[in-house]
């Protein structure tokens, strides 16, 4: 029987419970011990956060849990924080349970106090215990869950400690209580109470939205000025105008008296309260301010040093891009000759015509020269993550904060070109994605229109290709030119379209440097897994669908049969009247490849190539890189490939590189300058289809598709500049 | 003599009298544990002198120099 069947044949979860608390509190860490890999990552509808599941079973019990997005609080501020609440005001789960870190516990429970306000059941984990211990904190857990009236329960996410009780306390908790949680009133001082009691009065009295959210509340989130409730209530009519008028006169009169807004003197009550917990003995400080070695500020003395700091930043990214090349290369060369092999097995099994030529040049030469860069793909996403993890990518923003907002952008917008491949070797794909960290949309948007110059993965054949055919003896400096080269494109770029079509002013930097902590194995590679089997899943369908759809169009129409008997007669010709055989051979083989030349010159991508050439013309590009780049619209990957397959339609292994650019090198057609035209055109010109794609959902169509069109008019004068420049001064 | 988080060395504490920014500033300033009465230690700047990076309640924090004009502070002398 299949498992699909048993599947649908379970309960449903009995329970479903929210895994919520700040970022950096180790709640994914959490999630990934009490889940494994058994969890399912999508997005909230809609929205492009990510919403992370996972079904766990304890003694029978089905449990579901939810990972919601980390949060400093439930204010709506940032889009993390609208979901988070929004899920659990409309999906009610069963419990949260909050997650806080131990060693930052005030500024931790201040989210705490909002889920309590919110009136939702709550099981405290107090996590990182052994920071706690190794900072000599003592943490009266008894005493905690005594005064916070909520189950507070140690655990230490890394190592799994605790997180059975967790669950168990959570799931215990969650029957007892489901019904019978009341909202926790803070009192906001006499005159803010008596405001809140006027209104919450009034908002019964109407039933305003009170099958949504509880009735102080409301009048809460309507003093705090929350954008969200209010426009929400704003549809529900005159209550709301009712409110607004009592909550406009209360802010007068504040701002009057006390020279603060309602909503400052709201989040000084709650410090103050949790400030009154954790004075009754809550935490005892073993250790003397001297005694207590704080690993992380040490560190950040070095690492983040305003002299030492950003040429430690180079050193480790240019460590990332070495590591990346020397320790990807050994696989790669396996998953290469592991598809040579392939494809000289198939060439052997298949009988030759067209369906060989289908399956060996189509198929396993398009996806083959694609999964060729699975492990440079994820050794690259490993370090990416370790060092996202770890806690060093936050630093690289804030080191870079000043930098990048002299072009427009963000501290922010450092990851997403980052993971684009600003060290080489990432992907536009996810890198755009990252760019949902950004509050601002304009500089949200910036971000994602440059960051698609980074040389990606899939980029990175062509330009080793090119490197290797015309500047071997400068390898790794060319490609480490080619990156900064990148960069400055990206930020001369955001630069231009931030002082003309998104113009606006930057939006604060207000952000938490995390601790330095050694990620766990298990996180790495859950997360290093996602981002590479959206690459192979990219190979499997895209690429694989283009493939098949160039060698068709590189097939197809074949040459008229006349044509045909033509070559024949030569190669009966060279057969018959040259002795060695050697010389035979090699004759018939540069018919075989003359033929070839012809037939995709005759074939429809052909013809398109041809067409193009009197415009591609100008930057030194002939038919067969028209047929490529045209092709590397839909997928960068596919350059090469194609490249192969226009180069040797004979009979000369189309896979290995060298011998593709050694054929190049010796093409007259091609000099340096038309390299370096092409590196730069393939650098610059219209994302790959999947980016447009993630582009599109980041922010709309009209975006993707101006990126498109200016980013390959940006690409092509560039390469028309220097391969007429080039040609004309120096040749 | 009020002064403005700005204004402070790196090296040098200070506590929080006032935070003056409203909106959306104000709310993710006092999100992040910048009240009155807090207790501020200055750890340095980026490269370019900003943002700033700064300690309070046990964690670290950056912003941009702009941000912390919004932070009223008074200087604690003589602590360390």
């Amino acid at each position: 029987m299949s498992t699909a069947v048993k599947w649908k044949l379970e309960e449903p979860p009995s329970t479903t419970i929210a895994l919520a608390g700040n970022p950096n509190s180790g709640k994914t860490t959490l999630f990934n011990a009490l889940t494994g890999a058994r969890q399912h990552v999508g997005n909230y509808p809609g929205i492009t956060v990510e919403r992370k599941e996972g079904i766990i079973n304890l003694k029978g019990t089905r449990v579901k849990l939810i990972d919601l997005p980390g949060t400093y609080s439930l204010s709506a501020y940032s889009q993390e924080e609208l979901v988070a609440r929004n899920f659990l005001v409309n999906e009610k789960p069963d419990i949260v349970v909050d997650i806080v870190d131990a060693t930052m516990l005030e500024r931790h429970l201040y989210l705490a106090i909002q889920f309590f306000e919110l009136g939702i059941p709550m099981v405290l984990a107090l996590n990182m215990m052994d920071d706690a211990k190794r900072q000599g904190l003592i943490i009266n857990t008894e005493k905690l869950s005594q005064l916070l009236n909520c189950p507070v329960v140690e655990t230490v996410a890394r190592s799994g400690q605790g997180k059975r009780e967790l669950i168990e306390t959570a799931i215990q908790h969650a029957k007892q209580d489901r019904n019978n949680q009341t909202p926790l009133e803070i009192s906001y001082g006499a005159e803010l109470d008596l405001v809140l009691d006027t209104m919450t009065e009034i908002i019964q009295q109407h039933q305003f939205m009170t099958d949504r959210y509880p009735a102080r509340w409301i009048a809460l989130k309507y003093l705090e000025d929350d954008a969200e409730i209010i426009r929400y209530g704003k549809l529900n009519g005159k209550v709301s105008e009712k409110l607004e008028a009592i909550v406009k006169n209360t802010k007068d009169h504040c701002l009057r008296t006390l020279k603060v807004s309602p909503e400052a003197i709201i989040a000084d009550y709650r410090y103050g309260l949790i400030n009154s917990i954790l004075k009754q003995n809550i935490i005892i400080q073993e250790k003397s301010r001297q005694e207590r070695i704080d690993v992380t500020t040490k560190l950040d003395a070095v690492l983040v040093n305003r002299f030492v700091g950003p040429i430690l930043m180079i050193a480790i990214l240019y460590g990332m891009f070495q590591i990346t090349f020397s320790v990807g290369e050994i696989p790669m060369g396996w998953l290469e000759n592991l598809f040579s092999w392939i494809a000289a097995t198939a060439t052997r099994l298949i009988p030759e015509g067209l369906l060989q030529s289908l399956v060996v040049s189509g198929i396993i030469d398009g996806v083959g020269g694609v999964m060729g860069f699975v492990p440079l793909i994820t050794i690259m996403f490993l370090m990416i993550s370790f060092l996202e993890d770890s806690g060093y990518m936050a630093r690289v923003a804030y080191m870079l904060d000043r930098v990048l907002r002299i072009f427009g952008l963000h501290g922010y917008s450092a990851m997403p070109f980052i993971i684009s491949g600003g060290i080489a070797g990432g992907c536009a794909v996810p890198g755009v994605m990252a760019t949902r960290t950004l509050r601002s949309p304009k500089e949200k948007l910036a971000t994602l229109l440059t960051a698609p110059f980074m040389p990606c993965g899939a980029k990175l054949p062509v330009f080793m290709l090119l490197v290797a055919a015309f500047f071997t003896e400068y390898k790794a400096q060319m490609m480490f030119s080619i990156t900064l080269f990148a960069w400055i494109m990206a930020l001369l770029v955001a630069k231009l379209v931030r002082s003309t079509v998104i113009k606006g002013k930057s939006t604060p930097f207000i952000m938490e440097l995390p601790p330095y902590r050694l990620p766990t194995l298990q996180g790495i590679f859950i997360h290093t897994w996602e981002r590479t089997w959206q690459y192979i899943k990219k190979a499997g369908t895209v690429i694989l669908a283009v493939s098949i759809l160039l060698w068709a169009a590189m097939t197809f129409p074949g040459l008229p049969e006349q044509q045909q008997n033509q070559f024949e007669k030569e190669r009966q010709i060279a057969l018959n009247t040259t002795t060695a055989a050697t010389e035979r051979q090699q004759m018939v083989n540069e018919i075989n490849n003359r033929e070839g030349q012809t037939a995709l010159r005759h074939s429809i991508a052909g013809r398109i190539g041809t067409s193009l050439e009197p415009v591609s013309g100008l930057a030194g590009f002939d038919w067969r890189t028209n047929i490529a780049l045209v092709g590397g619209f839909a997928a960068k990957e596919v350059i090469v490939s194609t490249f192969g397959t226009a180069y040797s339609l004979g009979d000369v292994d189309p896979e290995a590189a060298d011998t593709l650019s050694a054929r190049i090198a010796s093409d007259p057609s091609w000099n340096k300058f038309t390299a370096l035209a092409m590196i730069v055109f393939v650098l610059l010109y219209a994302p790959c289809v999947v980016t447009v794609i993630a582009m599109a959902k980041e922010s709309s169509w009209s975006w993707a598709i101006f990126a498109t069109v200016f980013n390959t008019v940006l690409g092509f004068g560039m390469a028309v500049a220097i391969y007429q420049i080039g040609t004309n001064l120096f040749m | 003599m009020p002064e403005s988080l700005r204004q402070i060395a790196s090296g040098e504490t200070a506590i929080v009298t006032a935070v003056t920014a409203t909106g959306e500033v104000g709310r993710r300033l006092r999100d992040m544990g910048l009240s009155p009465g807090t207790e501020v230690k200055i750890l340095g700047r980026a490269p370019l002198k900003d943002p700033v990076s700064i300690r309070l309640r046990n964690y670290t924090l950056t912003l941009r120099n702009n941000e912390a004009d919004f932070i009223m502070v008074k200087k604690v002398e003589g602590i360390e």
